[in-house]
């Protein structure tokens, strides 16, 4: 089965791929997502970000399953 | 005030049962410090000041100014130009002249920060910069004081709460957990930049407030280890928990001493700061006398240097060893070609902001050639 990924855009995430939402398929694990991330949208090389996945942020390299939702989440400091 | 006017003014909130007089009552000998008396500090304080909180601390060094008034709602046209902490103070006071409000009209920094902090319970942040916002965890967590965390970027914001262990979560986590490293400084927007709709530092800073409501008067679940995001355009809250992270805090500073020298906005804006020097700059320097040279190779690289004094200090031991440098000269590091002496000369940096220190670019190998080019 191929597994498919939710994922979330936030912030300058959101501007750089010009969407709120997106979704991938046939990704394992979390160093996979970004390279397959900056594959199709390279401006987040760009930027730094924080993941989460399934509303936990994760920091090191996390297992993938069909239809976890992943965050992209950067940064921002305005007040 | 007496008692029977205080029960006047609190009435509606005393009526919820989770609240009471004792709610009241704690709210009364509550100390909070707003940072920054902004987007979200304006609304932050007003309704910290509405319900109560006997006093609040306000730090922020701006004026007025009138790109401020569509979101910074304690302002009005006659205030362009005052000094924004004691205009809010000013107007809290007219709104609850039983509260005490201290104002503090200056730039948070090291020094000041580890200063204030301490006389008070809870502090918020309405910052509007990253190395301001890595200053306030770094000294929230030094000081162990729960931290209130608010930001905004047009039609998003953030809210979350660190360094508060509740009966739920028994770690404490902070800003660094969520950020380990602050981003690029030619990354990232400001809102002067990108630009906010005015009603989101609202809401966001509302919610700081009502958080440190609960957090007071221990009433209901803070926003504990997590944080919420929300949407304007598509109304999405999105709440994600923030795990406790030993990585992430390995740049932190450990004490009250290493957070004194710790250079915030150099470690906010380290790509933007030129500290490389080229060979000819370099021998130039040396020409001129009063530097320290540092050589940060591991023991026995090659090629050897015979032609001029330097101290040897490899970068495997760097971190360590960095106490050992006292000196009031330019600090030059050099490597073999230049990239761990960037290393270094970053790491001299986060340890104190009163180096002078600069990388050799190119490194021991581009200047060996060009003393063979100059000898030939």
């Amino acid at each position: 089965m191929i597994i498919k990924i939710n994922l979330l855009f936030f912030g300058q995430a959101a501007d750089i791929t010009g969407k709120a939402s997106w979704n991938f398929s046939g990704i394992t694990n979390t160093l996979e997502l970004n390279e397959k991330l900056i594959e199709n949208f390279p401006g987040l090389q760009t930027i730094k970000y924080s993941i989460a996945v399934n509303r936990k942020i994760v920091r090191e390299n996390t297992i993938l399953n069909n239809e976890d939702t992943v965050a992209i989440l950067p940064p921002f400091s305005g007040g | 005030m007496k008692r029977t006017d205080k029960y006047q003014r609190y009435q509606r909130q005393i009526l919820l049962k989770e609240f009471g007089t004792a709610g009241q009552e704690k709210l009364s000998v509550a100390r909070i410090l707003v940072v920054g008396a902004g987007g979200l500090g304006c609304p932050a304080l007003q309704y910290l000041a509405a319900a109560g909180v006997g006093t609040i601390g306000i730090v922020d060094f701006d004026v007025i100014d009138v790109s401020n008034l569509p979101r910074q709602i304690l302002y009005t046209e006659e205030d362009i130009g005052k000094p924004k902490a004691e205009t809010a103070a000013k107007k809290l006071k007219s709104l609850n002249p039983g509260i005490e409000i201290k104002t503090y009209n200056i730039k948070l920094d090291n020094q000041n920060a580890i200063e204030i902090i301490p006389g008070y319970d809870i502090v918020i942040d309405g910052s509007d910069n990253f190395s301001t916002r890595y200053l306030i965890n770094d000294a929230c967590v030094l000081c162990n004081k729960p931290l209130v965390y608010g930001a905004v970027l047009r039609f998003e914001g953030q809210v979350g709460v660190f360094n508060l262990t509740t009966e739920q979560t028994k770690t404490k986590t902070n800003y660094r957990d969520l950020f380990p490293e602050p981003p690029d400084p030619s990354s990232t927007l400001s809102c002067s930049e990108a630009g906010v709709l005015g009603v989101l530092p609202g809401i966001i800073g509302i919610l700081q407030a009502t958080e440190t409501i609960k957090i007071i008067t221990g009433i209901g679940k803070p926003l504990a280890d997590s944080i919420i995001s929300f949407n304007a355009l598509n109304n999405q809250f999105y709440e994600c928990s923030i795990p406790a992270s030993v990585d992430s805090h390995r740049q932190m500073p450990k004490n009250i001493k290493e957070f004194l020298k710790f250079n915030y906005e150099w470690f906010c804006g380290a790509s933007s700061v030129n500290n490389e020097i080229s060979v000819q700059e370099f021998d130039a320097l040396r020409s001129a006398g009063k530097i320290t040279i540092i050589d940060v190779r591991e023991q026995g690289e090659l090629p050897e240097v015979n032609e001029f004094l330097f101290i040897h200090i490899p970068l495997s031991r760097f971190k360590e060893s960095v106490a050992e440098i006292s000196t009031k000269n330019k600090i030059v590091v050099f490597c073999q070609s230049g990239i761990r002496s960037r290393q270094a000369v970053k790491i001299l940096n986060e340890v104190s902001g009163e180096y002078d220190a600069y990388s050799l670019k190119g490194g021991i190998i581009e200047w060996k050639e060009l003393q063979e080019n100059i000898s030939v």
